[in-house]
């Protein structure tokens, strides 16, 4: 497979910048595994449409659907770098049960005056978030405990606590509306509705109850503005790219992905307008996500993740410092998993012994579903987002279905198979 | 009377890109120890694989004739089958396992799948007793030194009824007791009539157990050399006799101030801490100058380079570097790069390259700050940064997005080199620069090295292969068992010198 040949003298320069098709043929390919996961959400959201007559796409399911499956997203917007960098995280769903229980205490049974403020309540349970996992992650970076390890012993102490903490098999609770507000509040409409089409009054004079067409403005400008900096983002790269002569992907196929996105964004949000608008935890996911894919796309410290992840020690010999690099990664994960037994605990309204057990599973599929590599080095923020999705929009459906749980699992459990069966048969034929 | 009990005719092995083995003949007379010596990548070990089948038969060209009959071995069981036995450098046992597990595995004495276990120990002591080890059978191997574990490998062999016994190197990583006590072994299994191989560069060893040598250079024989006309000096000259030609390109030296200094550098071994890998090392590079360090495997050149950068091998490593007169700390690999030092590592695949990701992103690595400003990282600097890198190293890709791990070897090693030339050293140390790639790819390196030299950078050579060093240096040190037992300038040093160094300094370890 040499393609050495006998010394010769340095090639020409211009034929080496432009190669225009072959670039457009393997940038195809490369953003092929993520066009196609979130071609899959799609059928699978349109199969489930189908199935429940309708009630998938309904503006309060999607509500719904986001408010479930929020926690379980931002877990694995962690869960992806701890991949990424060729660890594993057991004790996610333990650590956000002990935050909820954490938090439920601090809001409603010690007597700690301001420090009960949900708010203060919320920061101190990230530092705590954060401090948990740079104790698990001195033992796996400083120490090379392999991380499947630590992280199950810290899922046996993390269950424990939380356990203890409530007082045995007790929830606590009512937590504060403006904690719950987290998981279950709507962006306040600033700009106020525009009705579109006003609701029917009944006989008795009232309104009936989803009738007519009323906007959340404030959704829409927000979801108009995110839309319109999306195209412009994507375009300004695409300029930038050919002004120093790189070719960028076909024109056509940047047109189509923009268009498609953009529907598809747009016709979201209309739904959630003509509910009560966007969520706050939906805001908050979006706000991490374009974060995530920042960090990752263009920071020094995600490309030294996933440097470390495809060859430690070849990052630590291009002086990376790799054991302070697996500390933030897991202290990331801490905050994050604290983050997830926050929203946990706002929607359900209370602590319970059981918050978040074995949602390290749904954490960890979805970011396997998402395409990253069990060894490493290979993983996606938005792969691991849709990943997420997919799995939430499995467990709605089939919900609404009235699929058995236990059912439920078995599904989960073979798309997961699939997707990775899918992976690797891919790679193999490349 | 002798016969023949092993004849290889004309054995040519192709790797893609290079040509191994072109034409080789061996021949083995029945109980007779038969040395095979060569430099490193001479072939030896390719032309052993090839007899035991760890290459298959159809895979390379030529005739086995082992005991009369031709063979065509699909791989090592069958090799195995016939009685021939390899016991290779990197021992082949599981530390976690007793000596009876080890040396019964895959081939246990068992009824119905169930082990007999008296049987299995019986049967160890029994082959301890031959080899003169005297351990219990059930000792874990991880609780043996590597002497008794070479001893354990070939009680192995003899379990299988082994005809032909083939040693790589065995003596490399012993101690010179070890060592006596392993050559006296083969003498004895020679004197029960044992046909033995022995591949070695240790020419006092060869002197001192060989029948036969047969010297293999750039994958061809030479020639076979029989009892009689065995000397060091006469191996010496036909391992290295090949002139140099200008497979390298000309350069003329402007050779300025000391710029990089180590003095009296001494490191121990990260697991056995009592072993002194490197000892007492000092050494000189100046500013436009290229030096070489030659040695043998195992010469401890690639330990020392690693734990000048970032201590990133051994411990308890003492002494001093000196940056332009100045003593620098280069205790990370992090402080190490900011302090203006570069190592191209030898093992481009595991310590090198991250091979799953593309050629832009492997050239920046070592050098993120330059094409980031405050964390992020500017993507069309980056992408201009990997293009000038590609073009001045020559790399052959159709763009900086192919993934490293489906470049060849010379192209992968130029990727390494941007990497580091992107980091702007002031110090290079390149470790075996042109391993295992072709003769073109090499001459490209080795302009790359003499730019860099002009350029006025100081540039540390490790190599295996001596015309390189002749052809490409200033000046040479030679080192042996962790000391530099030679320095010469590379204008009168010849391989012949190099290699004289070498043993005499091996007399001198012991």
């Amino acid at each position: 497979m040499s393609t050495d040949s006998a010394p010769a003298p340095q090639s020409g320069t211009a034929e080496d910048v432009k190669q225009g098709p072959r670039v457009a043929v393997s940038a195809l390919t490369t953003n092929l595994r993520e066009y196609g996961l979130i071609i899959a959400l799609i059928v699978i959201m349109l199969f489930f449409q189908y199935t429940t007559s309708g009630t998938l796409f309904k503006p309060v399911n999607l509500s719904n659907l986001v408010q479930q499956n929020s926690f379980i997203i931002v877990m694995a917007l962690g869960m992806l770098l701890v991949i990424v960098a060729g660890y594993i995280d057991l004790s996610v769903g333990s650590v956000a049960g002990f935050i909820g229980a954490l938090a439920a205490m601090m809001m409603v049974i010690w007597p700690l005056g301001i420090f009960s403020n949900p708010l203060v309540v919320s920061i101190v349970c990230l530092i705590v978030g954060g401090l948990i996992g740079a104790a698990q992650g001195y033992w796996i970076a400083y120490h090379r405990i392999p991380s499947f390890i630590v992280t199950l012993a810290g899922m046996l102490i993390f269950r424990g606590i939380c356990q203890a903490l409530l007082g045995g098999g007790s929830s606590v609770g009512p937590l504060p509306d403006s904690f719950k507000a987290l998981s279950s509040g709507f962006i306040p409409d600033v700009i106020g509705p525009l009705t579109l089409i006003p609701p029917t009054v009944n006989a008795a004079g009232k309104t009936i109850l989803g009738s007519g067409l009323t906007l959340h403005m404030t959704t829409v400008v927000l979801g108009l503005i995110a839309v319109l900096a999306y195209a412009y983002f994507g375009f300004r790269t695409r300029r930038k790219r050919e002004l120093h002569g790189y070719e960028a992907e076909p024109f056509t196929l940047f047109v189509i992905k923009t268009l498609v996105g953009s529907a598809l964004a747009l016709f979201l949000v209309f739904q959630f307008a003509t509910y009560r608008g966007l969520p706050i935890v939906l805001l908050v996911m979006g706000v991490l996500i374009s974060l995530f894919v920042f960090v990752t796309k263009r920071m020094t410290i995600g490309r030294r993740i996933y440097a470390m992840g495809g060859n430690a020690k070849a990052a630590q010999l291009s002086g990376i410092n790799t054991e302070r690099l697996t500390l933030w990664v897991f202290v990331n994960m801490g905050v994050l998993s604290a983050l997830g037994g926050l929203i946990i605990a706002a929607r359900l309204g209370q602590a319970v012994p059981a918050a978040g057990l074995g949602s390290e599973l749904d954490v960890i599929a979805a970011v396997f579903i998402g395409g990253a590599s069990a060894m490493g080095g290979v993983g996606q923020v938005i792969g691991a987002v849709v990943g997420g999705f997919i799995m939430g929009v499995m467990n709605n459906g089939m919900s609404i279905m009235g699929v058995n749980v236990d059912w439920q699992q078995v599904v989960k459990g073979l798309v997961l198979l699939g997707a990775v069966i899918f992976d690797v048969y891919n790679k193999n034929k490349a | 009377m002798t016969s023949t009990i092993l004849e290889m005719r004309d054995i040519t092995k192709t790797f893609p890109g290079v040509k191994a083995l072109s034409n080789v003949n061996l021949s083995v007379e029945e109980g007779e120890i038969h040395a095979v010596v060569g430099e490193n990548g001479a072939g030896k070990s390719t032309l052993m694989k090839v007899l035991s089948g760890v290459y298959p038969s159809g895979t390379y060209d030529g005739q086995i004739i082992f005991q009369g009959q031709e063979c065509h071995f699909k791989g090592i069981h069958d090799s195995e089958h016939k009685g021939i036995v390899i016991i290779h450098q990197e021992l082949a046992l599981v530390p976690m396992l007793s000596i009876a597990e080890n040396i019964f595995l895959g081939n246990e004495r068992a009824r119905y799948g169930v082990i007999d276990w008296d049987s299995n120990e019986a049967r160890t002591a029994e082959l301890l007793k031959k080899v003169g080890l005297r351990e219990d059978p059930k000792t874990l191997i991880t609780h043996i030194g590597v002497g008794k574990q070479q001893l354990v490998e070939i009680a192995k062999a003899l379990s299988k009824e082994v005809k032909l016994l083939i040693l790589d190197e065995p003596t490399a990583s012993l101690s010179e007791k070890d060592s006596q006590a392993l050559l006296d072994l083969l003498l004895e299994f020679k004197r029960q009539g044992m046909t033995s191989i022995l591949i070695s560069h240790k020419l006092n060893e060869v002197n001192r157990v060989a029948d036969k040598v047969t010297v293999i250079r750039d994958g061809r024989t030479i020639e076979t050399l029989t009892r009689q006309e065995i000397s060091e000096d006469r191996i010496i000259t036909s391992m290295v006799g090949r002139s140099l030609d200008d497979r390298y390109p000309p350069r003329e030296p402007r050779i300025g101030d000391v710029v990089f200094e180590v003095r009296d550098w001494s490191v121990y071994h990260p697991i056995h801490a009592e072993r002194q890998v490197i000892k007492n090392i000092n050494l000189k590079v100046r500013k436009g100058e290229v030096v070489g360090i030659a040695g043998l495997m195992g010469a401890g050149r690639t330990e020392f380079a690693m734990s000048l950068f970032g201590r990133s091998y051994g411990r308890r490593i003492s002494g001093e570097v000196l940056l332009n007169g100045k003593p620098v700390d280069l205790s990370t690999v992090g402080k190490a790069v900011q302090n203006g030092i570069a190592y191209v590592t030898e093992d481009r695949k595991t310590y090198g390259l991250n091979l799953i990701d593309h050629i832009k992103h492997n050239v920046t690595l070592a050098n993120l700050g330059g094409v980031s400003s405050g964390g992020v990282i500017d993507d069309m600097r980056e992408m201009s940064v990997a293009n000038d890198y590609r073009k001045k190293t020559n790399i052959r890709a159709s763009s900086v997005y192919q993934l490293t791990g489906n470049l060849s070897g010379g192209n992968q090693q130029k990727v390494v080199l941007s990497k580091w030339l992107f980091a702007d050293p002031e110090v290079l140390i390149l470790d075996e620069p042109t391993r295992g790639i072709d003769v073109g790819a090499k001459y490209e390196i080795y302009t790359i090295i003499a730019r860099l030299a002009a350029e006025g950078k100081a540039i540390i050579v490790i190599s295996s292969e001596m015309p390189e060093l002749l052809g490409i240096t200033d000046r040479i040190y030679v080192m042996n068992e962790g000391r530099i037992v030679g320095e010469m300038a590379a204008s009168d040093a010849s391989q012949e010198k190099i290699m004289r160094a070498i043993v005499r300094g091996e007399g001198k370890a012991s």
